[in-house]
């Protein structure tokens, strides 16, 4: 077991590495589903259809694929996804600013999969809201504007959080695939490299790890319960 | 389609058709010019189009061609087995799994009268150490990737001088995972059911065992049917990752036929459209078989089922990960 303390600095440099990695992804995919959503409901067919088409490809096709695709496509196009070293997140984040692109490639093939299951949350939401109400509003003479945010938001925002949070917990997890795709020093290449290339005893690491993951998602996932049986009562 | 966002929008007047319809056309073409720019130009520049990187995989003529797919279809086989053995595997842990936590769930409320008073403490003891134990095991496996739960396999065994064919590990990896998943998924519908069905079962005389194996768990079956279908796509799209124990499954083949054809986004199109078709259909079949249900209900004229918890399927979906 005295890996774990050896090593800690292993451990914990890893953890960390994860947690940019899914704090970024999750705030691109927030974004990128927000505005996948706002598509799919929108009244222009076109528009649905981009929609439509980005969620069903993205959502049946592994995110190994994906990833290979962001690996493999991204420097075809002739890009290095030079355009994620943004210069003040970059000194936070520090591996967006690195040579190698990797991170960025993860990012990137992790922000689009996401996405389509972010959008899938928020448009069921909206969905979710009885028609009456936005009828109701449309009646009281409410604009398109005022009728989403007082009216039709608020009440699909409830309605999604606790998918939302489901895709969050699910993305973190999905998150352990970069460490295979040339990311050095995340949580699952950490393990990788304790045990093959440094010869530690695999228990002692396994364990070390599945913390590391544990940490993140079983807090969350009790606090997605809790949010779950409050609404359940509330209604 | 346009009925699905009524929500939002009235029935459109001639004015907003007007509107709409010259907005569709304004965005078909900035998108038609947004593709060609950002995507075929960049890619018809680097000569992405040429016969040379698709006809081995296209071109029947070609003389690679047979040979190219007898290789994806060797290893789409191998994927489904993969998938096969790990959806039959992880049903069976899964349902017993399920069927122990609601056992030992109404264990852990027996007062155990009529027993010498040190038993029945013991009795009661043993049985919440066991629901705790069984609580944890579900909540740790829940949280872990699958892609540790694959590799941990994979680096484990070995250890402990059990070796397979890496086909084993990947089945029981995705099994672990899935199984608890699975067992969770079949435990809310068990608990989701009307009171009464195990009372009456209990009320004509049934053992907890048969009430459980004849009353609750078929119900939870049919309620459950679209969350167990998409979770057959999850474990689809889970066998890729096979490729980080060099099992031979679709993805490694066409890591494999990149090494020799150096087509990378041809031979990726190729495998993604096909998890695309596989994975889309699938997801139709659970859509359909969801409306299947509630029709058949409302005719009956029960209560429609309740939905099965969000966080769950929602997690399962998302997890559809990998």
């Amino acid at each position: 077991m005295s890996v774990l303390i050896d090593k800690f600095d292993v451990f914990a440099g890893g953890f960390w590495l994860t947690l940019q990695i899914c704090v970024l992804a999750a705030v691109g995919a927030l974004i990128l589903g927000a505005v996948l959503a706002v598509l799919r409901i929108s009244p222009v067919p076109p528009l649905r259809a981009v929609g439509t088409a980005y969620v069903n490809i993205f959502r049946n096709m592994p995110l190994t694929v994906v990833m290979f695709f962001a690996a493999f496509g991204l420097p075809a196009l002739g890009s290095n996804a030079d355009f994620l070293r943004i210069p003040v997140l970059d000194s936070l984040f520090t591996r967006l600013g690195t040579d190698l692109p990797y991170f960025r490639f993860a990012l990137i093939a992790l922000v689009l999969y996401t996405a389509a299951f972010v959008c899938e949350a928020l448009r069921s939401g909206v969905n979710a809201v009885p028609p009456g109400q936005a009828e109701a509003a449309r009646s009281l003479g409410l604009t398109f504007g005022q009728n989403l945010r007082h009216v039709v938001l608020p009440q699909s925002w409830k309605a999604s959080v606790v998918p939302l949070g489901s895709v969050i917990i699910a993305m973190i997890k999905n998150s352990a695939l970069v460490g295979f795709f040339g990311v050095v020093g995340d949580l699952s290449q950490s393990a990788d490299q304790l045990t093959s290339a440094e010869g530690y005893a695999f228990i002692p690491v396994a364990i070390g790890i599945s913390i590391g993951y544990l940490i993140m998602t079983v807090p969350l996932g009790a606090l997605l319960d809790r949010l779950e049986k409050r609404q359940a009562v509330a209604r | 389609m346009s009925q699905q966002t009524s929500v939002l929008y009235d029935v459109p007047g001639p004015r907003q058709r007007r509107i709409t319809l010259i907005s569709s056309i304004v965005a078909t073409v900035l998108l038609a010019v947004g593709a060609y720019f950002l995507i075929y130009r960049p890619l018809d520049d680097k000569g992405q189009f040429s016969m040379e990187l698709w006809g081995p995989l296209v071109d029947p003529s070609h003389e690679n061609f047979s040979q190219v797919w007898d290789r994806i279809g060797f290893g789409l086989k191998n994927t489904l087995t993969a998938a096969v053995l790990a959806i039959v595997a992880s049903l069976v842990v899964g349902t017993l799994l399920a069927i122990l936590r609601i056992q030992l769930k109404s264990l852990t409320r027996r007062r155990f009268t009529g027993m010498a008073t040190p038993v029945a403490y013991l009795l009661r003891g043993l049985s919440a150490t066991l629901s705790a134990v069984t609580r944890v095991c579900v909540e740790v496996f829940r949280g872990l990737p699958v892609v540790l739960t694959i590799f941990f396999v994979a680096r484990g065994f070995p250890e402990f001088g059990i070796s397979f064919d890496s086909l084993w590990y990947l089945v029981i990896g995705l099994t672990v995972y899935n199984s608890v998943v699975i067992a969770e998924i079949l435990r809310s519908g068990m608990e989701g059911l009307p009171g009464g069905q195990a009372e009456a079962a209990a009320a004509i005389g049934l053992s907890p065992a048969q009430t459980t194996r004849m009353i609750l768990l078929p119900q939870a079956f049919r309620i459950m049917l679209p969350a167990l279908i998409s979770q057959l796509v999850v474990v689809l799209k889970d066998t890729s990752l096979g490729f980080i124990i060099s099992y031979e499954e679709t993805l490694n083949i066409g890591k494999q036929l990149i090494g020799v054809l150096d087509n990378p986004i041809q031979v990726y199109v190729v495998i993604a459209a096909l998890f695309i078709l596989a994975n889309y259909s699938l997801s139709k079949l659970a859509q359909f078989v969801q409306r299947r249900l509630s029709r058949g209900r409302k005719s009956v004229g029960k209560a429609a089922p309740p939905p099965p918890a969000a966080a769950l399927t929602s997690q399962a979906e998302g997890a559809g990960g990998i």
